[in-house]
């Protein structure tokens, strides 16, 4: 048996300074958000009542829901369950898929309806208007690259717990993807109130 | 032989606190949406903020752990919060009193 040398706490202490710059990331787009909100409150408000408050809190409870099943993904390897592993891990999967399905018909009806970053019915309206929506659209569409990737990651770690390279003793790498989604969690948790609620 | 006394000390969270911490960010959610549809004025973009921010807390301390890891891990996200809040605090000097 070789001795490879693993050190979980600094696996998690790097991903953690990584989680940061994220925060920092998003962190920019919140203050140009509230920048430009107390510059054009009106017309935020006006736009802001354009977002549909049944979409955004059916993704919040739907990503809520994942970060559950990614939580108890780590509670249930570390008892060396591995198979309610990967059914949670599946699970995790199948809400971001949800998430995204959401997110697709919401911006289809967007763009539907002319609003899009550059359209000519946000070029003719009021500035604070084509504002919010090209901060809407930048942020949302950030996030859902997150989700993508979050989505992505845990599918790969699942094929290791699958194989067997990721088990009861060994999945420091399984932590740090669920740290990722949780982070995709965290950031919507902000996003769902500044944009759809509180305007 | 200390790799083993580490994971003896790993600490695993059970399936019910998890799932006590989603119904509680559940029940948040609600009332969040709740307080937001009633008209408070200013009133209402701060206790959307609190209410995220006890979100937050939940799912930063159980979800990813924190509330059972080394004390240099809440350091460290003590720097990144306040690294953030000196960003908007500096940013609304300007926007605000310029």
């Amino acid at each position: 048996m070789s001795h490879e040398h693993k050190d979980n706490v600094g696996a998690k202490l790097g991903m953690w300074l990584f989680l940061f710059t994220e925060l920092l990331l998003f962190g920019g787009l919140f203050i140009l958000y509230s920048v430009y909100l107390s510059r054009y409150p009106h017309e935020f408000t006006s736009a802001g009542k354009e977002l549909n408050v049944v979409f955004g809190t059916t993704n919040t409870v739907v990503l809520l829901t994942s970060s559950l099943f990614a939580a108890m993904a780590v509670t249930s390897i570390k008892r060396g369950e591995k198979k309610t592993t990967l059914s949670l891990l599946v699970a995790t999967l199948a809400c971001a898929a949800t998430f995204m399905v959401i997110k697709y018909f919401e911006w289809t009806a967007k763009i539907h309806h002319g609003i899009y970053p550059g359209s000519p019915k946000l070029a003719a309206g009021p500035p604070g208007e084509s504002v919010f929506f090209s901060l809407y659209y930048i942020t949302t569409g950030l996030h859902g690259i997150h989700v993508l990737i979050g989505g992505a990651l845990l599918a790969w770690i699942g094929t290791k717990v699958q194989g067997g390279r990721l088990n009861a003793g060994n999945n420091v790498m399984l932590e740090n993807g669920t740290l990722y989604w949780h982070l995709v969690d965290l950031v919507w948790i902000f996003i769902f109130p500044l944009y759809y609620l509180i305007l | 032989m200390s790799q083993e006394s580490a994971e003896h000390a790993e600490h695993i969270v059970s399936y019910k606190t998890l799932v006590g911490v989603w119904v509680a960010l559940l029940v948040l959610t609600v009332i969040t949406v709740a307080i937001t549809r009633a008209e408070l004025g200013a009133l209402k973009v701060w206790s959307a903020l609190a209410v995220a921010s006890v979100k937050s807390a939940l799912v930063i301390a159980v979800f990813m752990h924190m509330k059972y890891e080394a004390r240099l891990f809440r350091i460290i996200l003590l720097v990144a919060l306040v690294t953030l809040a000196t960003f908007i605090g500096f940013t609304f000097f300007d926007v605000l009193y310029r």
